[in-house]
């Protein structure tokens, strides 16, 4: 009795659901499928058109990489931080959240004055007997600025995961003589599955679908799928056709989720925070 | 001991990559030189300058009424969508989570075109279209923060206070707000986050003549960034460092997490 009641306070969210989330997507899905006013697979079929094609691959390998590398650095990391005893645990969500109050436009516009020709890194390079490495405006500093932006969105759930490990558990595995490799192995890793999946969605999704990065730190020489739509709707104002590349997108995204969520058991939503 | 030595270096690089960008713009922002890339001595004339200039104190006006905006009425919302949907049974509350996932993990550029392509249809696009498009991609910060806070309460304590004849209202007050308060308040907070920091659903959403932060830089990217910028750019994250370590500091002593 009481608990119907309450449900309506949920009613002017799914009025917003229907009208600024689901509507949206139908007619997204409504300019895909048509052009001139009649039916078509054209728009969604312009994927296999050669440069949208290249785009496409570009920014599934810069984006698996970016995946990739995050993981490599946030999983040792949360692993270090978890074994600091903080008071509290949202400390180390604050260190992370907190660059997001310097604009980000200007964040990575840093990283360009960094890893320009006469920049700091270079600098460097040159100090320590390297020489002049060119960095700035290829695929690497893209992928660079990439790791830099989403870093965060993959060190958040794999360390939410891992403070929320019983550490008895660790202690008994410790106590039946497991070293410290079999107790990453059998026993943190497992129980931080969930995170490291919540983590990869979180930065593979921005990264295959990110246009602003690839623009200012690739120069106008990389072109990501992301870049092609945004220029079919800023540039070339062919809006059946982006939103055509766009379903494709959406299709990927869904796709490498579903796959993502298999190696989950439980089969849990991605709650990040 | 050379364990701890190592794990403490990779601490530390971890961070100067996070932190770098940011020193730098700091420094640019007391750079007398309007060059990028040579030093012209200690200046404050960026900090003065950048109240009076018309373009940059417009867009961070709209960014301000923007986030604040888009924050509080997200956070109404979601909150009230979370108790919602905290007392439904287990079909609904998997659809309406479902759907709240969408915004969360749909790429951005596609949420951004999928709002413009509706608000065109029916009208202009202005700053109504950027604050309805912000509430959109906070609801589901909100609900996830509350949801939680909600489950970790249970229903009991609350049933019984209307069992023992408090009005709803009351009973919210007494029983449900001092259990999700905290969740309300990391969502509010996530929520102002993101609207700060978006670029893309905005540059979207957004019409001729409406310009928050990040979308005015984009133009101005190749005319070159003024030093005023890096300025108030500074400014705001001072401020934003400042309120979050009284927070955190605040809720060590209290015992109940801010920012989650």
């Amino acid at each position: 009795m009481y608990r119907l009641k309450r449900q309506f306070l949920a009613g002017p969210y799914l009025l917003w659901i229907a009208g600024f989330i689901l509507l949206p997507l139908v007619f997204i899905l409504y300019y895909a499928f048509t052009a001139d006013g009649s039916f078509t697979f054209s728009q969604v079929a312009a994927i296999a058109d050669p440069v949208h094609r290249k785009a496409l691959f570009l920014a599934l390998k810069l984006g698996f990489f970016c995946t990739l590398v995050c993981l490599l650095l946030a999983y040792p990391l949360c692993l270090i931080l978890s074994r600091f005893h903080f008071r509290h645990q949202s400390f180390v969500v604050f260190l992370f959240i907190l660059p997001m109050w310097m604009n980000f436009m200007l964040r990575i516009l840093a990283w360009r004055l960094l890893l320009s020709n006469s920049g700091l890194i270079n600098s460097l390079f040159e100090l320590i007997g390297i020489g002049h490495v060119k960095l700035l405006n290829t695929q690497l500093s893209v992928v660079f600025g990439m790791v830099y932006d989403f870093l965060p969105f993959m060190v958040l759930p794999i360390y939410n995961s891992m403070a929320r490990i019983n550490k008895d558990v660790i202690e008994a595995a410790r106590d039946l003589g497991a070293n410290s490799a079999t107790v990453l192995i059998k026993i943190v890793i497992p129980l931080t599955l969930s995170g490291i999946i919540s983590g990869i969605i979180m930065v593979f999704v921005p990264a295959l679908t990110s246009f602003v990065i690839s623009d200012l730190l690739g120069g106008g020489k990389v072109l990501l799928i992301g870049n092609v739509i945004e220029q079919e709707f800023m540039q070339g104002m062919n809006w059946h056709l982006g939103s055509g590349l766009s379903v494709v997108l959406m299709i990927f995204v869904v796709v490498s989720m579903a796959l993502l969520n298999t190696f989950e058991k439980e089969g849990g939503s991605a709650a990040v925070w | 001991m050379v364990k701890k030595a190592v794990q403490r270096f990779y601490l530390a690089v971890i961070f100067l990559f996070l932190y770098l960008p940011i020193l730098v713009l700091i420094v640019l922002s007391f750079n007398n030189s309007k060059s990028r890339v040579v030093w012209g001595g200690f200046t404050l004339k960026w900090y003065a300058s950048c109240f009076t200039d018309e373009t940059i104190m417009s867009a961070f006006t709209t960014t301000l009424q923007i986030t604040i905006a888009a924050a509080v009425l997200s956070t109404f919302i979601g909150t009230l969508a979370a108790i919602g949907i905290h007392a439904m049974k287990k079909r609904n509350k998997a659809i309406m989570l479902g759907a709240t996932n969408i915004p969360l993990l749909n790429a951005d550029i596609v949420t951004g075109i999928s709002m413009m392509l509706l608000f065109v249809r029916f009208t202009n696009l202005g700053f109504v279209t950027v604050l309805i498009a912000h509430i959109t991609f906070n609801i589901p910060y909100v609900i996830l923060n509350v949801l939680p806070k909600l489950s970790e309460a249970g229903r009991s304590t609350y049933e019984a206070a209307l069992d023992l004849g408090a009005s709803p209202l009351y009973a919210f007050y007494k029983i449900t707000w001092p259990e999700i308060r905290s969740g309300v308040f990391s969502g509010f907070l996530m929520a102002v986050t993101m609207s700060l920091d978006d670029f893309s659903i905005t540059f979207f959403t957004k019409g001729a003549g409406v310009n928050t932060l990040s979308t005015m830089l984009y133009t101005e990217l190749r005319k070159g960034i003024r030093p005023e910028l890096y300025a108030l750019s500074t400014i705001l994250f001072l401020l934003a460092f400042l309120l979050l370590l009284v927070m955190n500091i605040h809720s060590d002593r209290t015992g109940t997490a801010a920012v989650r």
